[in-house]
């Protein structure tokens, strides 16, 4: 893939400050993983060029390549969010265990909650590569890779801190555990550098929601990378929250690795953000392993807001469920990007892409390409996508039972928007949900029933 | 400047690789030959040779000059492969014959070029058995025949190789040329735009419906040559045309390139109906040789009501490259595309189509039916794109995708970009093999394993087949089963 | 075991011990069943307990393994013949669940299927003429729309459609041996009476059938010679016609102690 050279060098003396003063607790290794993910950014720069740059074709990341995001050094991650305004925006329980990160680094005094990882170890990345090194470098940046994302290799280059959850073979988390990424007003356009490591060892469980909120009116740009390594009948749940504000630009990548008769779960709400991008990347390993992807973006006024999704079936018997639902108002544009590809030889393979959207301004835009890439024969694979508006019909029918035009498409649209929501099987995250989605949702501002 | 003189006569052998492919015989006529290699000099050789007006070399100039800026940058987003092609490397004009513009008559049609159409199933000089058709033959880079051309004339149908009607009708061509397919879109369109050799011509009246089948007939002969035929046809206000398209190639161990370019243009109310039986030289079953078939086929649906419809069965050429389009421009417009691509052994096939929607209530309809065999690899690539102004535009898309044996591919590429909260679009994927309770259903009957899959991958793409002509869709079911020899059972 | 006359002493279908797996899993073990010339055979039996698999092996399914055992039909070893040349000799299966075949034409279908019988026997292909009458006969026999020939194969067909268009098969095929997997199921009383009157017409002393049904109602149309109990794979009883009516009355309960007990 091309991707054109453009001003990587702005993040040069960020990057050169971060290698000399920042600590490691004595680990080279990060040192040169830093060093190895700075050469390969430098090469790959940003994914800005147009020709045959089918990953982002509907999406241009110009405005951020060519802008100033700063990563200073000194910031307190204690101050600058208060903890109660938090509360009051974030997903949150009290019984949970709540972590949270402060324009990339861990606060220690806003974090909190009752839950207990029971067995499970729940830390900031930070304080797990001092502590558990070996562990973490086992798997740290093993599956994303520097090499073809310039997004990664970014993130990467600057890894320091982030989330850290290891649950041993057979244990669970028993509660959930919660990651609150917020980025707070400061005076400078800044960037954060998120980074989650997940790893669910044999026949053990996890559930963990993943946030990413804005708490300030200036842009920035939080560049994030998660991995979730799904060990041998391991189970999975991931809740992703993008909820930054209008001005942020968001670039976040999550790879998943599946082992044998693993199960991965993850329902994924995108609301927030100028221009987001939300990228998961699965890797269904061996055979029994499968997924379930659900999502629901939102978009209004001028946001820009792209998902894409890509499952590789590498190894025979692996399933995939993939149901995606967009709602668009305003003048904003939203893209899908799907792809499924099974490997040859990985025969059995049953695959399922679903994306519809909902239309209802007539300035929004949406771009849908749901791709499937067959090697092998033995398989069932399918792909579908819909674009449109209320039907017709339906409004007809509720009108005529009393229903005014405006509670009959809002009562529509929630059901819409409601399917997804209710894939969410954690009560109280779902019921936060329900709040601030179905709250969130903009009724029909066109002329409805037009179309002839 | 000189224009280079050089002319080889060139009798052809006959079929240069061992393969099955029935129509991979060369007709052994004399060819008027340029060298190899494009250049200014070769453009203008071309045009000298058609004895074209100067309107026409300036235009050819022009898209040769942009084609030279592309620095041979061939479009990479398609899921093919293949080596580099050098287009230095091939003759850019051969014709049958050493006549300038072709024989008048039948009479004058050199006897082998008649017999070697009976061979691929064409009589011209038999026209009961082709009732109801009328064939443009056209061997290389030039139209060898065309009959049935008085029944036309009385209805006042121009149905002609395009290097006469560029001497007889300069208005229409001047009009329509490049106004579907302008020389900038694309690299090979470009190139096509600079060299194009022959191919058809066809105008219908106001208010007139084609009373018969127009066809043309592809023939590639000489070797190292490339065919980049041109075709335009208008369909005036009201009015109704069905072509027909059929392509072979000899077998030749070097990949030959065809770059063809089609448009179609549509008034209010008209309609043209394109079906395609493009079944070039696909190369041996180790992938030497073949038909390289880099294609643009687009259509104007320009008037209000006006109808365009691509079918299309494709089971030659090494690579295929191709997406016939449709603009809809005018308001209630509606656009069909209906494919089969069938790939064996070593072919590659990229291809679907475009629905541009920007009129009102504008309707598209899209059906592809992909096969892939062997070490084949077939991707469907289709956008629908809904502008702001097409209120009420609808599409529908069904592919659905066949896999016979786990060494070869089917992929599939929507792109759905949809600009107005009234438009309704619907896409539908499936990708599966023939499935085992299938055949045993058709063994239980006595039916054998083979004839039980042909059976079925016939009934899969029935539905397509039905948008053909008949004799066509019978030819049809034939190719494919001649494609799949030795992919089942 | 007593019958009618045999017409050369050999009987057309004759299992002996069979034991058939899917996968892992033994599903018939150890059945045995002789079939004569000019029989009705019943066989009944709770859900799951192996009718269809028997069926099914005796067609030539490919997923259903003959562990042990033989299964001989007209002289021949069954398990060396590809199931397309088990129909070319005569043997058909009614599918409990007929497969759809979309886009193939039930017209086209059975022309091929007739033509590759006519072959196998030495005969010439029928012309479209022919066949054309032939069908229109036996269209007017089993009493089915004639607009369903024209259709794709089973494709949208109701269930009783379906069935009749397996009889409407089994019609234009006049084989030897018909195995019948519950094609009375899901029939109205109307249709069943057609369908049994189909069977019942191309009852002849040279050809036998194998009834695989849940109900009584259509033993009383046509009359079975044996009625078999297949229980967990094995028949566990044999009777006459009026074992089916006892087995209406008392369910499998009974013959499941009886045959526990024996066990
Ligand atoms: N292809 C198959 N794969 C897995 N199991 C099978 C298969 N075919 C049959 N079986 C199993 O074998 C057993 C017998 O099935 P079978 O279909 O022969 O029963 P049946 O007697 O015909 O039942 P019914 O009255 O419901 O039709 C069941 O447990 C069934 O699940
Ligand atoms: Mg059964």
């Amino acid at each position: 893939m091309t991707q054109a050279l453009s001003r990587t060098d702005t993040y040069l003396p960020d990057f050169q400050a971060l290698q000399r003063t920042a600590e490691t607790g004595g680990q080279t290794w990060l040192r040169e993983m830093r060093d190895n993910a700075w050469s390969s950014f430098s090469h790959l720069g940003f994914p800005t060029a147009r020709r045959g740059n089918e990953k982002w074709k509907y999406t241009s990341v110009r405005a951020i390549a060519y802008a100033d995001f700063s990563h200073p050094q000194d910031l307190d991650p204690d101050t600058g969010a208060g903890a109660a305004e938090l509360k009051r925006i974030a997903p949150w329980n009290d019984d949970w265990m709540n972590l949270v990160f402060v324009d990339g680094r861990f606060s220690k005094v806003l974090s909190g909650g009752t839950g207990n990882a029971n067995g499970a170890r729940v830390t900031s990345l930070a304080d797990a590569i001092r502590s558990d090194g070996e562990l973490v470098q086992e798997y740290l940046g093993r599956y994303a890779s520097v090499e073809d994302d310039g997004f990664t290799a970014l993130n990467t280059a600057f890894l320091e801190d982030g989330a850290f959850i290891h649950v041993p073979d057979g244990q669970s988390t028993s509660s959930v555990v919660n990651l609150v990424y917020v980025t707070t007003g400061r005076s400078q356009p800044r960037v954060s550098y998120p980074r989650t490591l997940v790893v669910a060892g044999r026949n053990s469980r996890t559930t963990f929601v993943e946030s990413y909120i804005g708490l300030c009116q200036e842009p920035y740009f939080t560049d994030a990378v998660t991995e979730i390594v799904a060990q041998e009948g391991s189970r999975v749940e991931h809740y992703r929250l993008l909820m930054e504000s209008t001005q942020a630009f968001h670039v976040g990548h999550c790879l998943v690795y599946q082992a044998k008769d693993s199960e991965y779960e993850s329902a994924s709400f995108s609301m927030g953000a100028g221009l987001g991008r939300n990228e998961f990347e699965v890797l269904l390993d061996a055979p029994g392993a499968s997924c379930s992807l659900n999502g629901l973006y939102l978009t209004t006024g001028t946001q820009h807001l792209d998902n894409m999704i890509s499952i590789d079936h590498a190894k025979p018997h692996t399933k995939s469920r993939l149901l995606y639902k967009g709602i668009l108002d305003g003048k904003s544009r939203a893209v899908f990007g799907g792809t499924v590809l099974v490997r040859k030889d990985a025969q059995k393979a049953d695959a399922r892409q679903t994306d519809k959207n909902l239309l209802l301004s007539d300035e929004a835009e949406i771009d849908s390409k749901p791709s499937l890439f067959i090697y092998a024969d033995d398989v069932q694979c399918s792909h579908g996508a819909t674009a449109g508006h209320m039907d017709d019909n339906t409004l007809f029918y509720m009108r005529s039972r009393g229903l005014d035009l405006e509670a009959a498409s809002r009562m529509l649209i929630q059901a819409f928007a409601r399917e997804i929501i209710d894939t969410v099987q954690l009560q109280p995250l779902r019921d936060y949900l329900d709040k601030i989605v179905l709250e969130a949702l903009p009724t029909a501002s066109i002329r409805l029933g037009g179309g002839s | 400047m000189s224009t280079p003189r050089v002319i080889s006569r060139g009798a052809t052998t006959s079929s240069e690789l061992d393969s099955d492919y029935k129509w991979g015989f060369t007709i052994d006529i004399e060819t008027d030959l340029a060298p190899k290699g494009l250049s200014e000099d070769i453009v203008r050789l071309i045009s000298d040779k058609k004895e074209e007006p100067e309107w026409m070399l300036e235009w050819r100039l022009k898209a040769f000059r942009h084609w030279v800026k592309l620095d041979q940058e061939e479009p990479k987003w398609a899921q093919i492969h293949h080596p580099p092609i050098d287009f230095q490397d091939i003759h850019y004009y051969a014709a049958p014959g050493s006549k300038k513009g072709g024989p008048k008559s039948l009479d004058e049609v050199d006897p082998e070029i008649l017999e070697a159409f009976e061979k691929l199933g064409i009589p011209l000089a038999e026209r009961e058995k082709l009732a109801g058709v009328a064939v443009d033959a056209v061997i290389d880079s030039v139209s060898v025949a065309t009959t049935y051309q008085e029944t036309l004339e009385k209805a006042g149908i121009i149905f002609c190789p395009i290097s006469e009607a560029i001497k007889n009708h300069p208005d229409l061509v001047k009009k329509y040329m490049g106004s579907v397919v302008p020389y900038t879109d694309n690299f090979y369109a470009t190139l096509n735009s600079a060299v194009f050799s022959d191919g058809s011509f066809v105008y219908i009246p106001k208010g007139v419906r084609c009373p018969i089948e127009l066809m043309t007939y592809f023939r590639i002969n000489q070797a190292d040559s490339g065919q980049f035929e041109r075709t335009l046809i208008i369909a005036d206000e009201g009015s109704y045309v069905s072509y027909l398209e059929g392509c072979t190639a000899p077998a030749r161990k070097k990949s030959q390139l065809h770059a063809a370019v089609v448009e179609l243009i549509t008034m209010d109310d008209a309609e043209i109906k394109y079906s395609t039986l493009q079944n070039w030289f696909p190369g041996d079953k180790d992938g030497n040789g073949g038909v390289y078939n880099f294609v643009t086929k687009r259509g104007k649906a320009l008037g209000r009501n006006s109808k365009i419809s691509w079918t299309q069965v494709e089971t030659g050429s090494a690579i295929t490259w191709k997406y016939p389009s449709v603009i809809l421009q005018g308001d209630n417009s509606v656009g069909e595309f209906y494919s089969v691509a069938l790939v064996n052994n070593h072919q590659q096939a990229d291809t679907g189509t475009k629905m541009i929607h920007i009129g009102k209530n504008t309707k598209s309809t899209i059906m592809a039916k992909g096969i892939s065999a062997g070490k084949a690899s077939s991707t469907y690539r289709g956008l629908v794109k809904i502008m702001p102004s097409a209120e009420g535009a609808r599409n529908f898309t069904q592919c659905d995708s066949l896999l016979i044996g786990d060494q070869c591919g089917a992929h599939t590429v929507p792109y759905i970009e949809v600009r107005n909260p009234t438009a309704q679009i619907e896409h539908e994927a499936s990708t599966s093999k023939v499935s085992d309770d299938e055949v045993f259903y058709c063994q239980q009957r006595g039916i054998s394993v083979e004839d039980a899959h042909f059976m079925i991958i016939n009934g899969f793409c029935r539905s397509i087949f039905q948008e053909l002509p008949f004799e066509f869709a019978m030819e049809a079911s034939q190719l494919l089963k001649v494609s799949l020899e030795g992919a089942v059972g | 075991m007593a019958g009618k006359d045999q017409t050369n002493g050999e009987p057309i279908l004759s299992v002996r011990n069979l034991h058939v797996n899917v996968g892992d899993q033994e599903i018939l073990k150890g059945i045995n069943l002789t079939v004569n010339a000019g029989e009705v055979h019943a066989i009944m039996g709770p859900n799951g307990s192996g009718k269809s698999t028997l069926a099914n092996v005796l067609a030539g399914k490919p997923e259903y393994i003959v562990t042990a055992g033989e299964m001989v039909y007209k002289g021949q070893d069954l398990s060396r013949m590809a199931p397309e040349l088990r129909a070319r000799e005569g043997l058909f299966l009614a599918f409990q669940y007929p497969v759809e075949l979309p886009g193939v034409r039930a017209w086209q279908f059975l022309k091929a299927a007739v033509d590759a019988l006519r072959v196998h026997q030495g005969q010439e292909e029928m012309s479209a003429r022919e066949f054309d009458q032939m069908l229109k006969e036996k269209v007017a026999l089993v009493e089915i729309d004639p607009d369903l020939v024209r259709r794709s194969v089973n494709e949208g067909f109701s269930g009783g459609e379906k069935k009749r268009n397996e009889i409407l098969q089994m019609a234009v095929l006049q084989p030897t041996l018909a195995l019948l997997d519950e094609t009375d199921s899901g029939l109205d009383i109307d249709a069943l009476r057609i369908v049994a009157n189909g069977i019942n017409q191309l009852r002849n002393p040279s050809n036998a059938m194998v009834l695989v049904t849940h109900y009584q109602r259509i033993l009383d149309y046509i009359t079975p010679d044996y009625v078999h109990v297949l229980l967990d794979g094995l028949i566990v009883r044999t009777g006459g016609a009026d074992l089916a009516l006892e087995l209406e009355a008392k369910g499998y309960d009974w013959i499941k102690e009886t045959a526990g007990a024996g066990a």
